[in-house]
């Protein structure tokens, strides 16, 4: 079963880069387990550790700001490259709800409304609105996916529009297997005119 | 008419349209291997749910695998677990499985297409983003999420928001030392890595045509790069040539019909795509990769470009980052640049083609002193029709290592991986940090540019050669 996403309140974490990719999200050597789970410790292994195993203060996920964040605010192409949804559960199992960034990769999007992550996707614009009021402050924001808006308590408001059918199996926090089975006479109909 | 290649295909496959962009698709093959996989049975088991079309789906080993010796047990226990895991997993629910000791076993993307499982018109998924590959046959292929794949054993669709078309026309003739790795870098160059996504490419134009099929499958590879949702080529009497004949591909009277079909796979004149892109492919060099995106790229000629001659902000941080991480200086020719490593490899470029490429490079010299390099062939069916040819000579005599097939030292996933610093020629697909090994610096290029690069011991212009 998949958590539901309705609406989200939390603090944000900005690590404003172009082009992440889902090899510096969870890199390869943590691909070779046949579980969905303990994948959190190992998001951004590359970038949150040196390599002698402790923290790099510098990272953007490290810093004491960002004790507790749920809600990342990025670049634009977030989640480019390999189709790993070990990706998003390493994001989920870390704590993030939502992602924002001015636009996605298909493949990582996808596995997102499949794992009760919303990537909300907003003009270059607004994601600097956000930055500037993470930056002064205001990182506190509210994401509602029922009205597809993110606001603060300082008066951002930002208006989304998610994939119809990603928002309902979110929403409603639906196994899609099930969801499927019942078009079941379609399928059924489908195959006996093609074998 | 007016519908495009990927329209025909698409409408073709819809089960039901669930919204009004989202529409539930039936798979016709369903590729699987041991990495994104596990999840999904055990997702299955859970639920008690059956494969739905065992016969649709196929299986094989070849991301942890290690590429050196098969006599002995896979070193690392928790990939030996994963590899286990496929092979119980194939037996408890009847998925055909091309293991370790099989002679059929490969790259999941090079074995389609050498079984003939991969057909025109067919919609052809795997837990894997570089299915586009299959697009070379005129299938809309595409990479899906572990998620996806546990839904398409369990019901055999996929629920797909319809992707946007984009038409990439290349046209002109290729020059000499100018294979098609370069025209799909060049490509990725021109657009950007997020140019064509929620798209679905369809390459076309002479210099397309002129292509072989290996040829489409590396410029097809490479479409996520990209961005692409997936990358086609509409069939022609090269692909049925390729396929006529091959284990999986239909016989008899059943071959007439399918051809007959296949050959309706075509964009009519009067089709519309949503966007459109071309390129002179006699414009075009052999290509180079000097940052940590596939479109960080350029021409062989050219100079490490100057992060602060960029548009936008993000671009200029982007890849300032890159040189820091490639430890490269704005205005350094590329050509020149010294190499510690060569992978010739990858779904992208290890098919018998390839190799006949390189070893046409190589052949009667030397890897250059210090440099180590090593070629994986895609399947242990290439690597058996290289020696028959006698390439494996070729590359040993050149102090080339000469491995089983897998994907290696593309991502890093088994012993093949790049130490820190290390800098790699490599016909792989993708120079995002740490792919090939932490603080690796990968430098994508052909197959050709990489047997020269490991010849002098540096990025060259092979057409200097």
């Amino acid at each position: 079963m998949v958590e539901s996403f309705v609406r989200h309140r939390g603090t944000v974490v900005t690590l404003l880069r172009r082009d992440v990719d889902t090899d510096q999200i969870i890199p390869k050597q943590f691909l070779k387990g046949v579980e969905r789970t303990g994948f959190g410790p190992a998001l951004f292994y590359d970038w949150r550790y040196r390599p002698d195993g402790s923290l790099d203060p510098a990272f953007e996920l490290n810093s004491p700001k960002a004790r507790g964040a749920t809600i990342l605010v990025t670049g634009p192409n977030f989640g480019c490259g390999s189709s790993r949804e070990h990706a998003v559960w390493a994001l989920a199992q870390y704590g993030f709800r939502a992602i924002i960034a001015p636009s996605f990769a298909d493949i990582f999007a996808s596995n997102c409304y499949r794992n009760g992550v919303l990537p909300v996707r907003l003009p270059a614009s607004e994601v600097d609105d956000l930055v500037h009021g993470t930056e002064a402050g205001r990182r506190e924001i509210e994401v509602d996916l029922e009205r597809q808006v993110i606001t603060n308590d300082h008066g951002f408001e930002a208006r989304f529009s998610a994939d119809p059918y990603g928002r309902e199996l979110l929403l409603r926090g639906l196994d899609e297997i099930s969801r499927t089975l019942l078009e079941e006479p379609s399928i059924a109909a489908y195959e006996r005119r093609h074998g | 008419m007016t519908d495009t290649l990927f329209e025909k295909v698409w409408d073709a496959h819809v089960v039901q349209q669930l919204t009004d962009e989202v529409a539930l698709l039936y798979v016709d093959l369903h590729l699987i291997h041991e990495v994104t996989s596990p999840q999904a049975f055990a997702g299955l088991r859970g639920a008690s749910r059956r494969v739905r079309r065992p016969e649709r789906t196929l299986a094989t080993v070849d991301h942890s695998i290690p590429t050196g010796d098969r006599s002995r047990p896979i070193a690392d226990p928790v990939a030996a677990r994963q590899v286990d895991a496929l092979g119980s997993n194939a037996r408890e629910f009847g998925i055909e499985l091309f293991d370790l000791a099989s002679p059929g076993q490969g790259i999941v993307h090079v074995i389609g297409p050498e079984l003939g499982a991969t057909q025109p018109g067919m919609v052809i998924v795997c837990g894997d983003s570089h299915t586009a590959t299959h697009g070379a046959f005129g299938a809309f292929a595409l990479g899906i999420g572990t998620s996806e794949v546990e839904h398409v054993l369990a019901t055999q669709c996929v629920a797909l928001p319809r992707p946007r078309t984009l038409e990439a026309r290349i046209t002109g003739a290729r020059r000499a030392g100018v294979s098609a790795k370069d025209l799909i870098l060049a490509l990725i160059g021109r657009i950007g890595t997020a140019g064509a996504t929620g798209h679905v490419i369809e390459y076309t134009g002479d210099a397309i045509r002129a292509l072989s099929m290996e040829e489409r499958m590396t410029v097809c590879n490479m479409s996520i790069e990209a961005g692409a949702r997936a990358g086609m080529i509409a069939p022609d009497d090269l692909t049925f040539a390729y396929l006529q004949g091959r284990p999986r591909a239909p016989t008899g009277p059943a071959w007439t019909s399918a051809v007959a079909r296949w050959r309706a796979l075509r964009t009519d004149p009067e089709a519309r795509f949503d966007a459109q892109v071309s390129l002179d492919a006699s414009s075009i060099g052999p290509q180079v990769t000097w940052g940590t995106t596939p479109g960080m790229v350029a021409d062989i000629t050219a100079r490490v470009p100057d992060p602060a001659q960029l548009g936008t902000d993000t671009e200029r941080r982007a890849a300032q980052r890159a040189l820091e991480y490639m430890g490269l200086e704005p205005g350094m020719p590329l050509a020149g640049i010294p190499i510690d490593r060569v992978f010739l490899g990858s779904c992208t470029n290890a098919r018998i083609e390839d190799l006949r490429a390189a070893a046409s490079i190589v052949r009667g010299r030397h890897v250059a002193p210090r440099v180590r390099a090593m070629v994986v062939p895609g399947s242990q069916r290439v690597k058996a029709q290289a020696e028959q040819e006698g390439l494996d000579q070729v590359f040993r005599e050149a102090g080339f290592e000469w491995r089983n097939a897998g994907c290696s030292m593309c991502l890093g996933m088994n012993d093949d991986v790049l130490g820190a610093g290390e800098r790699c020629a490599a016909t792989s697909n993708r120079n995002f940090e740490g792919r090939q090994g932490r603080g690796g610096r990968t430098h994508l290029m052909s197959p050709m540019m990489a047997a020269a690069a490991a010849i002098e011991g540096h990025l060259v212009d092979v057409r200097e050669w």
